[in-house]
């Protein structure tokens, strides 16, 4: 793979993601030109981080899981970044599009870091020789994700619209600070995880397909994203609420 | 109050009490009392109060330290601050099969406690990677490196 590859996928990625905002009526197509784009980079990741990319030298095949471990982590700190930016947006100036944002991209979130945090866990396994020890980063990435879990039990707990959105808007600032504690948490104390890779730390291929593997979530980042935030606008205007269970009188059902 | 207000204040609120809490953990002292694991110097450091208490000692194997012994499952090696040579060092015992990664050079945390007779002994020996992750130098390298970590046996390699 060439190494411009990657930050030519980010520019056609972040290009339609932006075209997607920016124009309303652009909105019906661009999440599919999007699934497919990353449907294929996903395939290309397979063939480029199985069987391009070289083992790594002390880890060998295992090494390979970083493609995907580390990308979903990262996608999951920016979901909550978006969860964080509505957040504030929805504190400043109310709207239910950005409450809606923000829960769609908790919940995204969620995904992605709990997701991540299993690979961990099965890359630990050959390469620590344990599945999970209460290291700063294990520990502080736990927490992070706890606290959203609690955010949404939170939304899903609290009845009136209006409280709900305010105070998970309050608790989404509260929360976030459990972000910089995880990023900053290998380089803060001692840990038995590796701290953030720089480009002196990486060979050329293995950084190439780390950073394609990065460009290929994105896509699903944003699809799960706006796909979540569909769902949770019905929510809000009364689409998917169900019709009563009992049938109106006189009519006969089947 | 307004409750455009009301939404503003909380998010001024939430923002300097995040904003707190982070500095407080950022620069704070706090990081002093969360100790995942000693290096051998800051453990010999304690003197006789390091004996005894289940810890965690974290450094690097000295190379040549090594000694294991596959019948009896018994392992021996130094475990040094940083790979300089007049790095403190201490000697680890363990009584369990190393991990595949286990080698001469490599980061290891390990659990267990320091005895009076300057022996740390362990029950549970993690392996720590560093960030780098390297391309093997020569083209036949990765089915050696596969054979040598199925084979776990640190001494070979």
């Amino acid at each position: 793979m060439p190494s411009w590859a990657p930050l030519a996928a980010l520019v056609v990625v972040v290009g339609l993601i932006v075209l997607h905002l920016a124009v309303r009526s652009t909105r019906t197509w661009v999440w599919k030109v999007l699934t497919g784009l990353g449907s294929l980079m996903l395939v290309a990741l397979v063939y480029f981080g199985l069987f391009w990319a070289p083992p790594e030298a002390f880890m060998s095949d295992v090494g390979r899981i970083i493609y995907v471990h580390v990308p979903f982590v990262w996608m999951c700190m920016l979901a909550f970044t978006v969860n964080v930016g509505a957040a504030l947006a929805y504190l400043f100036k109310k709207s239910w599009r950005t409450d809606a944002l923000a829960e769609s991209s908790a919940e995204v979130g969620v995904f992605f870091g709990a997701t991540g945090v299993l690979m961990g866990s099965i890359w630990a396994r050959p390469t620590w020789g344990v599945w999970w020890d209460w290291d700063p980063r294990l520990i502080s990435t736990t927490v992070m994700l706890l606290v959203y879990v609690g955010y949404l039990a939170f939304r899903s707990f609290t009845e009136d619209p209006e409280r709900r959105a305010a105070w998970s808007a309050a608790a989404a600032i509260l929360g976030y600070v459990s972000l910089p504690i995880t990023w900053f948490s290998v380089q803060w104390w001692n840990s038995l995880h590796q701290r953030q890779s720089g480009s002196g730390t990486m060979d050329k291929p293995i950084r190439v397909v780390y950073f394609w593997g990065a460009v290929s979530f994105l896509t699903f980042l944003f699809v799960f994203i706006v796909k979540r935030y569909e769902i949770a606008r019905a929510r809000q205007t009364g689409a998917l609420e169900l019709p009563p269970l009992e049938a109106p009188k006189g009519q006969v059902t089947t | 109050m307004k409750p455009e207000t009301r939404n503003r204040l909380i998010a001024v609120g939430a923002i300097l009490v995040a904003g707190a809490a982070l500095a407080w953990i950022a620069f704070g002292n706090i990081g002093d009392n969360l100790v995942y694991y000693w290096k051998p110097s800051e453990m010999v450091a304690q003197g006789e109060k390091a004996y005894g208490a289940t810890v965690r000692l974290g450094g690097v194997v000295v190379p040549g330290s090594v000694v294991w012994n596959p019948e009896h499952t018994s392992l021996s090696f130094q475990v040094a601050d940083t790979h300089a040579p007049t790095a403190v060092r201490v000697t680890v015992k363990s009584e369990q099969t190393p991990p595949q990664m286990f080698r001469e050079g490599i980061g290891v945390v390990v659990e267990g406690s320091f005895q009076s007779d300057q022996v740390f002994r362990t029950n549970r020996l993690m392996v720590n990677h560093s960030n780098e992750y390297r391309a093997p130098t020569d083209g036949g390298m990765p089915d050696d490196v596969m054979k040598s970590l199925s084979q776990a046996d640190p001494q070979k390699t």
